[in-house]
């Protein structure tokens, strides 16, 4: 269906939206408008099992209660950006860690430090971990980390490995997986079988496998303070020429997001071995195909060179406190909560989503089972993206500039060329309230007025009006 | 004399009364917004503005000439003009063939067969989609199947920038065809038989009849569902916002699709209102065209 604009609809869609502000009004909706209620949104699945967390919570803390909004992935970002426009943001929000650079530019969140104070008085050892920032995975909280101050405090952790076929490999003559990419080249060009199948799903829609590349060759991907695109690097270019290496030589399929969506199917039926992904698949490959049993496994990333794994993306969700929240104390104990190993570890029984607590992972021996410990390796190696606002964007421009030079439509330094004009453009808004901050801080000027990253520092509410 | 004035200025001032909370409505959803829109155009409105307007600039023409020198742009004005000019006579052909059957007199079931092939119209798109994505498999598709029988290679519909834009375009044609056959058939019905008695008795044949009875009485009904199918057409948004999000390569990205993502995933709200103002201009061409060809004298 097409847009259409219906002018007849309108004065009854004038009446029905009068008819659910004064309905909402009246039953008092605006969230977080009894006193001791705690709203939380969280997304997608996690919003769904969450609230089986919540009695415990509120067995402890009588008189407190815990009201989660589940809320699908899809409209999220629009939701917390309307929610924030409009002051009606909750006390807590679940934040996929690439959101939280724009939502500290807002000014929206208040940062970790602050659950020291909060949970002084709190006596579980995650309180006094959380507060202190122990017992957690250092690459995974760069990622949350905003020009050094910390706005989330990591739920679960993400990253990505590989998967592969282990009897297939072994039908190749691949006993144990290979620990670099020259390795691993080698065992995919005896799994293509003259090219009747293919060895590795790369799908072009996403940006993770040559940003991954990328950071494993050492590239920046940025430059000065993130204000250009450093994708001319010879780092850049070797990346993205090992990427489309991959296809060209027909171990990977170009094959967009359409394809994928039967990834399974086409994982069984051995159309390709080795898939780069997430600890989504876990749960999701273990459920979907029963009949494969043990003939799939995790390894970590291999490396270009030097000691492994290779570098791999620190991703997952954290938990944020908004900063206007009239329950901080009572919204950093429901984290403090959320973050102690057993409800950790009962979340990943509900979800298969990591925990971010080592701790959690050594107490259920997940370091050491055989899916999970690929991950646990991993995890000592990841690195996060560019915690800026504009890096989704950005993830987006180097996927189409990719997907045009694996197509062969445009040669792989004109690509990088346009990458770094585009993401200059994009970068045009950074660099100019950058420069001005700068020239406030050299004018000695400080009104709070400052760009993202010096507002939200201050704690200041941005001024201009828009919030009270 | 004076009753009848003062009768007069009265029923005035209850007839705006009336319509007072249509305007309003109007106003406020709709000029107010526009208006919005419109001012929204000439600044740089993105996320930094949200958190402080200190930080909105006034760009003037700025996002238009952004928009003259935008690749990507200009790909979706070329996508949806293809959309257009390849989906739109086809669409209104099949319309038309289908209201031609459904009209025969031969034809029995009538009320059977309409219904059928209005069914897609009223079925949701998103579901239609991921029927389709079947159908379009590359390997196990059914479209494969049929064209594996006449000895026709695998094409990866959704896959391939080449065959991206047809495959969205087949699968429009089926989902919307039955509301304009719909319209055309009822153009048919209210043709009167006695033109087709004296064609007859003047001796023209059924191409003749066709030509010079049928054409020219459905010449409004015509008319009305290519503006409307035009209008519609450059909207595309939800097939490929639902099929390809705008992949594979940026053969679907449609202007639509375009200020969906600028507006909404990346909020850049300045440049997303200026591409929404071009839209409107754009679609001012065939509203134009239509009132010009509508309001000439009736020839036949």
């Amino acid at each position: 269906m097409r847009l259409r604009t219906d002018l007849g609809g309108i004065p009854v869609l004038a009446v029905l939206v009068a008819g659910l502000a004064a309905a909402s009004a009246a039953a008092g909706c605006r969230p977080g408008a009894d006193a001791d209620v705690l709203e939380f949104w969280a997304m997608g699945r996690e919003g769904e099992v969450v609230q089986r967390l919540v009695p415990e919570f509120e067995r402890r803390h009588p008189g407190a209660r815990v009201r989660v909004q589940q809320i699908p992935w899809s409209a999220a970002h629009e939701k917390l950006l309307t929610a924030y426009v409009g002051d009606a943001m909750p006390d807590v929000v679940q934040v996929g860690n690439t959101w939280l650079a724009e939502l500290a530019a807002l000014g929206a969140l208040a940062p970790v430090e602050d659950a020291r104070a909060a949970l002084a008085d709190v006596p579980t050892p995650a309180a006094a971990d959380l507060a202190a920032g122990a017992d957690e995975f250092p690459g995974v909280v760069a990622a949350t980390a905003i020009e050094g101050v910390r706005f989330g405090v990591p739920w679960y952790v993400d990253t990505r490995v590989l998967f592969y076929r282990r009897d297939l490999l072994r039908e190749a003559g691949v006993d144990a997986p290979p620990a670099t990419w020259e390795g691993w080249v080698a065992a995919m060009e005896r799994l293509v079988h003259g090219g009747e199948r293919y060895a590795v799903l790369l799908p072009m829609t996403e940006w993770e496998p040559p940003v991954i590349f990328a950071m494993q060759r050492g590239a920046t991907l940025l430059r000065d303070g993130d204000r250009f695109g450093a994708f001319r690097s010879p780092a850049f270019r070797a990346a993205l020429d090992f990427y489309r290496s991959l296809f060209q030589r027909g171990l990977a399929p170009r094959a967009g997001a359409a394809r994928s969506a039967n990834v399974y199917q086409d994982f069984a039926a051995g159309w390709f071995s080795i898939l780069i992904s997430g600890p989504w698949n876990l749960g999701e490959m273990t459920r979907r195909l029963p009949a494969l049993a043990d003939a799939w496994t995790t390894a970590p990333l291999p490396t270009f060179a030097g000691e492994g794994p290779g570098v791999s993306l620190a991703g997952g969700a954290s938990l944020a406190v908004v900063r206007t929240s009239p329950r901080v104390d009572l919204a950093w104990r429901w984290i403090a909560y959320l973050a102690e190993p057993d409800q950790q570890l009962a979340f990943w029984r509900l979800t298969g989503d990591l925990p971010a607590r080592p701790s959690a992972w050594r107490a259920a021996g997940l370091a050491d089972a055989p899916r999970t410990a690929a991950f646990w390796r991993q995890l000592a190696r990841v690195q996060a993206p560019p915690t800026i606002p504009e890096w989704e964007r950005i993830a987006a421009k180097i996927t189409e500039h990719a997907e045009g030079v694996v197509r062969g439509d445009v040669a792989l330094d004109a690509a990088l060329a346009a990458l770094d004009r585009d993401v200059d453009a994009m970068l045009e808004k950074r660099r100019w309230m950058l420069d001005r901050a700068a020239a406030r801080r050299a004018g000695r000027v400080t009104d709070g007025r400052d760009i993202a990253g010096d507002g939200a520092r201050a704690h200041a509410a941005p001024d201009g009006g828009v919030r009270s | 004399m004076s009753r009848v004035r003062r009768t007069t200025l009265a029923g005035g001032a209850v007839g705006w009364l009336f319509a007072a909370p249509a305007l309003t409505a109007i106003a406020v959803f709709f000029f107010l917004p526009v208006a919005a829109s419109i001012l929204l155009s000439f600044t740089d409105f993105d996320v930094y503005a949200v958190a402080s307007r200190s930080n909105l600039r006034v760009v003037g023409l700025g996002n238009y000439t952004r928009l003259a020198d935008d690749a990507l742009f200009r790909t979706a004005v070329r996508n949806t003009l293809y959309f257009v000019v390849v989906g739109a006579p086809l669409s209104i052909a099949v319309s038309f063939g289908a209201a031609l059957l459904l009209h025969a007199p031969l034809t029995r079931w009538k009320p059977a067969f309409r219904a059928a092939l209005f069914l897609p119209v009223v079925t949701t798109l998103v579901a239609v989609a991921v029927v389709w994505r079947y159908v379009f498999h590359p390997r196990s598709g059914l479209l494969n199947a049929l064209l594996a029988l006449l000895g026709v290679g695998p094409v990866d519909w959704l896959g391939d920038p080449r065959v991206a834009m047809p495959a969205i375009v087949l699968m429009t044609i089926w989902k919307n065809f039955g509301f304009n056959m719909v319209i055309l058939a009822a153009g048919l019905l209210s043709i009167p038989e006695r033109l087709y008695e004296a064609a007859r008795v003047d001796g023209a044949g059924v191409a003749a009849r066709f030509l010079h009875v049928t054409l020219p009485a459905l010449r409004p009904t015509l008319v009305f569902v290519t503006v409307m199918t035009l209008i519609g057409d450059l909207q595309l948004f939800a097939e490929p916002y639902v099929m390809t999000q705008g992949g594979p390569a940026h053969a679907t990205l449609s202007v639509v699709l375009l200020m969906y993502l600028e507006g909404f995933r990346w909020w850049n709200m300045g440049y997303a209102a200026a591409i929404a103002v071009a839209l409107f201009l754009a679609m001012l061409v065939p509203s134009l065209v239509a009132r010009a060809v509508g309001t000439r004298p009736e020839v036949a």
